[in-house]
């Protein structure tokens, strides 16, 4: 039988945020245990939670981004359980009218463009960490993450195989990360994902029983462990058993989900509106408001790149991979007057290739967008060749001189003056006859063998396109 | 000096006919007299002559409010810092709060001197004080009475002349209840009108802080420093506050009070009835017109109290778990056991019940028809309220069915003893104001009038109950033995 597998996703971002959803504490990642957590994220007695409002601004936002239906009145409501890091013995967060409503995100896998549904988006506040090493056999609890905004965000079961799932994975990672309300840092968990998978036979209307995978956290991990499940589901079902409603974990190392809890032992979670906080109330203004903060949104931005810039489908893909990367581009390309196909060529070789070397983001380049530009200036008004600029571009790397100083100081200028380079032409074409019977005789190949002559008689000074050209009238 | 009105208090400290310490201290004296009727947890004898040293000081230099000297006592459910808040439960018996309630704060901002925190009912839940880990407090009008809950050791402590004044709060009728018991003057502000902030939650879209006080004026000395927004807190309201004390004296001919008849039926001593009678029939001497009004769904409220205060009570009260501070059980062997034992040791019967009661109306399958519903019945009762307000200025009626009960008399039956908050749990409901007011005396236990107004009218309730305390003198009698 051919099967058909169903997923959805559940991704939590956590909010970039200053302070925390209820509270004035730091949302910093890394401080010392329990440092960061105030009063009303300990859940002391009598405190009350304060909506930031920034939260609810970051989580529109990001309605608007995805075109989703944004509630004029959402409300937040106490999911009740016990646990050591949930400081109150629940949970705020939004269960029957949440912020954001019904939007989609476009997908493209493989050259296929597909539309996947986003149920809704809600807003709700992290709880701390339980640690389970050096304490001898107990546990201790760190409430510096209780109180971080999270959005999670519900997609609809419209993936139909991991690398989907990726993809609207990946989409919405960039996304996020555009429209600056989310890191993205999955490391330290800014961006985790849970994933509903269940199989049904192709041509099946209804929905197979699904099993949730929880916390997965990274696109590679996504991709496995989808994969292990749907065939972990298909095996089962095909040797007669059935797939049980569950809650289950993927456990990296053995590159396997194994169960967690079972529905009959979830959590009855008695759900209630939140007393402590009013009704969110999101008007025409407060959207206008939000909407003029709207960035370039990323597939806007490849069709701009592509039309603006004439860019191909990889240096645009890469270059709108981020908005720092994009706007270091762009910031280039205006400043250098050089021409965009080889600013693209620049940042996209060059200088990734150097910060991944160094293991840098494009925000922490030692070679800033100005000096960058002033380099690509020196190409396009021809002092300096392309490969000598390689040459001046690792001297920045280095140290905090410009383009122009290097130039300068080590004389790397471009000989343009074609008087001096037809000087060395007629000195190489006499010292080499040998060579140049066989140019003359047909073989076009030893071209090379002068031009390169000339320029290593020149220091690579020389412009090459005058090399060329005076070359081949000399060689006649 | 323990039955002086705050503002000649006031007027004797500015005059030098005695200072803060010695007042404080003349205080101090009469709690330990009077240990036995229970109305303090802690009393805070140190910190309290600090506090009225310190007023000493501000008074001479000029720079004082009417509080500013005054002994006042909070209710042990306002967090103090540094001072033990265990809201009448094991849980708390060891947590002292990093931080003030608003509350707090403001009275310390005022000069005020707290003279200890006073005994309540476990989490504020119950209706006869009996509830509380520390013990039942005592009526000082009948040593074997209630002084009615949960605010129980405010209202007797304020009484019996262990406190200028007292801080209380009101979820179903606490403040107003045991002010009628104890013969005092009681205030249940608006829903938001006062901080929630360090204010340990019972039932947070009902609970209200408010004065206890003797009369209508001390009251509204308190409530001018009580009320106000907090930006702490998201339900306290954004509304300037009026000069409670200014509009005392308006005249209050031509109020409309209205009767709501729902009030005055099967289940009302008639003893206390006739008291409600002639304290309405001296508004009428004062000018007021009388009016029947209905409140139909009003045998809805108990219900629907018994529904909601408990679903929110199950998760406020989650916290307590043994984790973080409070009442941990000795010896846990795992999680579980941590939780079980700490929750099932640290809390009493009623808290428990109630958590239980809470906990099955939030479950799935019975929400609708527990929560839901109850909401909607929240509805009908503000709907009736409405309704009655358009007609009249305020509505009057008893506080509560009978005078104080007897201790022991209805702890072993929860249905009775929620029945005895029948007239005051629906105006929580609701959200409005309404206040408790000396009106008689039924064999030698007090009675009080209870009158509800519109949302913010506190300025007009204390207005008309200063009125009738200028032709009665309910507020101003003591009990035997605490003259």
């Amino acid at each position: 039988m051919e099967w058909e597998a169903v997923i959805g996703l559940e991704i939590h971002t956590q909010l970039a945020t200053k302070s925390k959803i209820f509270s004035g504490a730091s949302t910093a990642y890394g401080a010392e245990p329990n440092t960061q957590a105030c009063a009303v994220d300990l859940g002391l007695p009598g405190v009350l939670p304060v909506l930031n409002e920034e939260a609810v601004r970051m989580a529109v936002l990001f309605g608007l981004a995805i075109e989703a239906e944004i509630a004029p009145y959402s409300i937040f409501a106490r999911k009740n359980y016990f646990y050591p890091d949930l400081p109150k013995g629940y949970q705020i967060s939004q269960f029957e009218l949440p912020i954001v409503g019904l939007g989609h995100l476009d997908i493209d896998v493989d050259g296929v463009k597909k539309r996947i549904g986003v149920t809704r988006a809600h807003l709700e506040e992290d709880a701390g960490k339980s640690l389970h090493e050096d304490f001898h056999g107990l546990t201790g609890i760190d409430l510096n993450r209780a109180g971080t905004p999270l959005l999670e965000i519900v997609s609809e079961p419209d993936m139909r195989s991991a690398k989907e799932a990726v993809a609207y994975m990946r989409k919405l990672h960039e996304l996020v990360r555009y429209l600056g309300i989310c890191d993205g840092n999955m490391q330290e968990g800014s961006f985790r994902c849970d994933a509903n998978v269940s199989v049904r036979p192709k041509g099946q209307q209804a929905f197979g029983t699904r099993a949730e995978i929880k916390n997965i956290n990274s696109f590679k991990f996504v991709e496995k462990a989808i994969n292990y499940e749907i065939e972990r589901q298909i095996d089962l079902i095909e040797s007669g058993g059935a797939v049980v409603q569950e809650t289950r974990l993927y456990d990296a190392a053995k590159d396997q989900t194994r169960s967690m809890r079972s529905k009959e032992e979830a959590n009855d979670y008695r759900y209630f509106p939140d007393p402590d906080l009013l009704p969110v109330v999101v008007d025409e203004a407060f959207k206008a408001q939000v909407k003029t903060t709207m960035p370039e949104l990323p597939d806007a931005k490849k069709q701009r790149f592509k039309e603006q810039y004439g860019l191909d489908e990889e240096s645009t893909a890469i270059l709108t991979s981020s908005r720092p990367l994009a706007d270091y581009f762009e910031i280039v390309v205006k400043e250098s007057a050089c021409e965009a196909r080889i600013c693209a060529n620049w940042v996209t070789g060059d200088l990734l290739a150097a910060l991944n070397r160094s293991g840098l983001e494009i925000s922490d380049s030692p070679v800033s967008h100005e000096r960058l530009a002033g380099l690509l200036a020196r190409i396009s008004d021809d002092t300096i060749s392309g490969k000598i600029a390689k040459q001046v571009f690792e001297e920045m790397w280095q140290g905090t001189a410009s383009a122009d100083e290097i130039i300068e100081a080590k004389g790397l200028k471009q000989i343009t003056d074609t008087g001096a380079i037809e000087a060395i032409i007629d000195k190489i074409i006499a010292d080499n006859p040998g060579q140049v019977e066989q140019y003359r005789s047909g073989k076009d190949k030893v071209f090379g063998f002068f031009v390169g002559q000339v320029m290593k008689e020149m220091q690579g000074k020389a412009n090459p396109g005058e090399v060329n050209k005076m070359l081949k009238d000399k060689l006649k | 000096m323990h039955n002086k009105s705050i503002a000649e208090l006031a007027r004797g400290l500015r005059s030098g006919e005695f200072s803060s310490v010695e007042l404080t201290q003349a205080f101090l004296d009469r709690i330990k007299r009077h240990s036995s009727l229970n109305c303090y947890v802690t009393v805070t004898e140190d910190l309290a002559l600090q506090e009225a040293k310190a007023a000493d000081d501000r008074i001479a230099e000029g720079d004082a409010t009417l509080l500013t000297g005054i002994p006042v006592a909070q209710k042990d459910i306002f967090c103090t810092q540094g001072v033990k808040t265990t809201c009448g439960s094991k849980m708390l018996d060891n947590f002292i709060a990093p931080y003030n309630a608003t509350v707090v704060d403001k009275f310390n901002q005022a000069g005020a001197v707290m003279l200890g925190k006073l005994n309540m009912d476990e989490f504020a839940m119950g209706s006869s004080n009996e509830t509380s880990y520390y013990g039942a407090v005592r009526n000082p009008w009948d040593l074997n009475a209630i002084p009615g809950g949960s605010s129980g050791g405010s209202a007797a402590a304020v009484a019996a002349g262990l406190t200028v004044c007292a801080t209380g709060t009101d979820t179903g009728g606490s403040i107003r209840q045991p002010a009628a018991h104890c013969g005092i003057t009681g205030l249940k502000p608006t829903y938001g009108r006062v901080s929630r902030y360090g204010m340990i939650a019972y039932a947070s879209s009902l609970d209200q802080g408010g004065p206890m006080a003797h009369s209508a004026e001390d009251a509204a000395i308190m409530l001018q420093v009580m009320a106000g927004f907090d930006e702490r807190d998201s339900t306290s309201v954004d509304l300037p506050v009026p000069d409670y004390r200014a509009g005392l004296n308006n005249p209050i001919e031509g109020l409309k009070i209205g009767l709501p008849k729902e009030f005055f039926g099967d289940g009302l001593n008639s003893d206390v009835a006739a008291v409600i009678e002639s304290a309405v029939n001296e508004y009428r001497k004062l000018g007021a017109h009388i009016k029947e009004v209905s409140m139909p769904n009003l045998k809805l409220a108990i219900p629907a109290y018994y529904v909601i205060a408990p679903a929110e009570c199950s998760a406020n009260l989650s916290r307590f778990d043994g984790v973080r501070y409070g009442y941990r059980c000795a010896n846990p062997v795992d999680l579980t056991d941590l939780y079980v034992r700490s929750r099932g040791e640290g809390f009493g019967k009623e808290v428990k019940r109630r958590i239980l009661m809470g906990t099955y109306a939030l479950s799935a399958g019975y929400y609708d028809a527990y929560y839901i519903k109850a909401q909607k019945v929240r509805r009908l009762i503000s709907e009736d309220f409405k309704k009655a307000l358009s007609e009249v200025d305020v509505i009057m009626g008893p506080v509560a069915p009978s005078t104080a009960f007897g201790i022991g008399e209805k702890i072993g039956n929860p249905i009775e003893m929620y029945l005895s908050d029948i007239y005051t749990i629906a105006i929580n409901l609701a959200g409005l104001p309404a206040m408790s007011v000396p009106a008689g005396i039924v064999g030698g236990k007090p009675v009080g009038l209870q009158i509800i107004g519109n949302y913010f009218a506190e300025d007009r309730l204390l207005n008309i109950a200063h009125q009738y305390q200028q032709i009665t003198d309910w507020h101003q009698q003591s009990p035997k033995g605490f003259e």
